[in-house]
């Protein structure tokens, strides 16, 4: 029933474009779907690890920026007299690298912090992201730095038999980002269904126990850290190469904060939670626009969210497939939550 | 002492929490195929003494080995890697999953296909789910919770949680298994089931080492027992010895005469 529910989705996303013809619901329908993509990547950490990435748009807008410069080509000083000049690749060797380098920042940040974890995962994170955010925005002769990059090449993918296709119209750019989405969905899905996601959900529900069975904590974050980072890291390049023009702002916390709402709204933890909560929170500033003052915007933005988790707490998904499944079992509100013996490790 | 091969060793093990000493100079072994118990009175440095041997603490001084690996140093999934499992003293399951979803995550040691084979859905990831799925239900089966299979473990009795317990470990595929304390919070009915389990787990050749302080369930069910006190061996031998040994009825009966 999940899956055909999820092919629904996917035949209602397609049709999309054949019954929507205003070009600003689409261009909203397409920065959504490049936001959800990131949101179903801060999903893989939060929802299905527990720990929370408050610097999760860094991994993006690193993305967005490799991307955006192997397509534009840069020629930068380096200390000692070394010069580096890169030409311009296609775009397409963009969107790989960007996902290459962002995962291996993701893996760097989870080197770094999942010997600690939890709060301090939290605070790399951010420290992470407004290094990168400062660094953006002061090395000038590689990123322009407030001026911005501007002019990034359009995405350009080649298809066998039929050249190459140069990503102009917004209808184009919706399709693309549809299959980057459906295509991260269905690896997330893959994930979690492994013995991976089995070994990430024993160390989120009980650490000593997984570890008691033979789970490797810091090797299962740090994959964990590597794989959403670098999904990420695709969402920016996906951006960059739509919006055509990046500047530091992209990492804004904001951008990040975005993302963590559509999580816990649409329900951390579950594979569709980001899509719904990504729908709901992309869209409403598109609807409130043209019936409100900016200002009341944010505060009907804000009321949205409380009634939402004041409502259902778990997030949108898991509540009403919890609502679904009671019919089935007997009601079960909240679990007992059973002893662990968490504090062993720290007699030591 | 035994004739059997020697799985565990521990030599001159010691633990200082700061000052205090939870153990000094603690010297046991376990043979293959034995059910060896560790007892004592509260605060003996049972429990302190499973932690050193599962990784879990460093003792400050000494060795453990299993199988000839030196165990020092060595991180618990490690350990665990090597085939020496341990149970926890109070329950201790994954609450939010199913019986049976808490054993496929317990049979993580099995799992291992490559990353891209799962999420490429190849045929030798599919065939291991399989597997591991049939496993997970031999063993829900096995410890008698077919009934509770598809309950979240959070929601079973202190009792049943204790089983799952086991059963997790089992699923780990242990040569040696460690259960702390595995009975205590059981009724008469329950330990003797246990009891059961136990002897059973040891026919498919598990060495096991036991910390319990049920002694009608220690001496019916270890081949030798270790006795301690104050962090420190006072006696050891078969049931029968222990029983008659005036160092243990001292440990065990004697404090309050003792005590001024």
């Amino acid at each position: 029933m999940k899956s055909a529910l999820a092919i629904l989705s996917v035949v209602a996303f397609a049709s999309v474009p054949f019954w929507l013809r205003d070009p600003y619901l689409m261009n909203a329908l397409i920065t959504t779907g490049i936001f959800i993509i990131g949101a179903m990547s801060l999903n893989l950490l939060l929802g299905f690890t527990g720990q929370l990435s408050l610097g999760h748009i860094a991994f993006f807008g690193i993305g967005a920026y490799v991307s955006a410069l192997t397509s534009l080509g840069f020629d930068v000083g380096l200390p000692f007299g070394f010069r580096i000049v890169h030409a311009p690749w296609p775009p397409i060797v963009g969107f790989v690298l960007a996902i290459v380098v962002a995962g291996l920042c993701g893996y760097l940040v989870g080197l770094l912090s999942f010997r600690v974890r939890g709060a301090y995962f939290v605070i790399v994170t951010i420290s992470f992201a407004e290094v990168v955010r400062l660094v953006a925005l002061n090395w000038v002769e590689l990123t322009q730095g407030p001026l911005a990059l501007t002019n990034v090449p359009l995405m350009t993918i080649g298809l066998p038999g039929l050249g190459d296709l140069t990503l102009r119209t917004k209808l184009q750019n919706y399709y693309l980002v549809l299959a980057v989405a459906v295509v991260t969905y269905v690896l997330i899905s893959r994930l979690v269904h492994s013995h991976f996601g089995r070994a990430m959900r024993g160390l989120m529900e009980n650490e000593t126990l997984a570890v008691s069975v033979g789970i490797d904590v810091t090797r299962t974050l740090t994959l964990a850290a590597v794989i959403s980072a670098g999904i990420a890291g695709a969402a920016g390049s996906l951006y960059a190469h739509y919006i055509r023009i990046i500047d530091p702002e992209v990492f804004a916390f904001i951008n990040t904060v975005t993302m963590v709402i559509m999580v816990i709204t649409g329900g951390k933890g579950s594979l569709a939670g980001p899509v719904v909560g990504g729908m709901i929170f992309g869209l409403l500033p598109v609807f409130l626009r043209p019936i409100m003052a900016p200002e009341a915007q944010w505060i009907a933005y804000g009321g949205v969210l409380i009634v939402i988790l004041f409502v259902l707490p778990r997030g949108i998904v898991p509540s009403l497939a919890l609502r679904f499944a009671k019919r089935r079992s007997r009601p079960e509100k909240a679990a007992p939550v059973a002893f662990s013996e968490r504090s062993v490790k720290e007699h030591a | 002492m035994t004739p059997a091969a020697t799985a565990l060793k521990v030599e001159k093990v010691a633990v200082h929490f700061g000052g205090l000493v939870a153990l000094s100079d603690m010297n046991f072994t376990v043979g293959e195929g034995e059910i060896v118990s560790l007892i004592g009175p509260n605060g003996a440095g049972k429990t302190t003494a499973f932690n050193v041997v599962t990784g879990f603490l460093d003792p400050t001084h000494g060795a453990v080995s299993y199988r000839g690996t030196a165990l020092n140093g060595r991180k618990p999934h490690q350990i665990a890697e090597l085939g020496l499992i341990r149970t926890f003293q109070r329950t201790s399951v994954f609450p939010n999953d199913t019986v049976y979803d808490n054993l496929l995550i317990g049979l993580h040691r099995q799992g291992k296909v490559s990353l891209l084979e799962a999420i490429l859905g190849l045929p030798r990831a599919l065939s291991s789910q399989r597997r591991l799925r049939e496993r997970a239900s031999e063993l829900v089966e096995w410890v008698g919770l077919e009934r509770r299979a598809h309950d979240l473990a959070g929601s079973l009795s202190y009792g049943e949680q204790r089983l799952v317990g086991v059963a997790l470990a089992l699923a780990a595929e242990p040569s040696m298994l460690l259960l702390d304390e595995p009975v205590s919070g059981m009724n008469a009915s329950e330990t003797h089931t246990f009891v059961q389990l136990v002897r059973n787990i040891r026919d498919r050749g598990v060495t096991i080492l036991l910390v319990e302080h049920d002694m009608p369930m220690v001496m019916s069910v270890s081949d030798r027992i270790v006795v301690l006190n104050y962090g420190r061996i006072i006696a050891e031998g078969p049931p029968d010895v222990i029983r008659n040994d005036p160092a243990v009825i001292e440990a065990y009966l004697g404090q309050g005469a003792t005590r001024a």
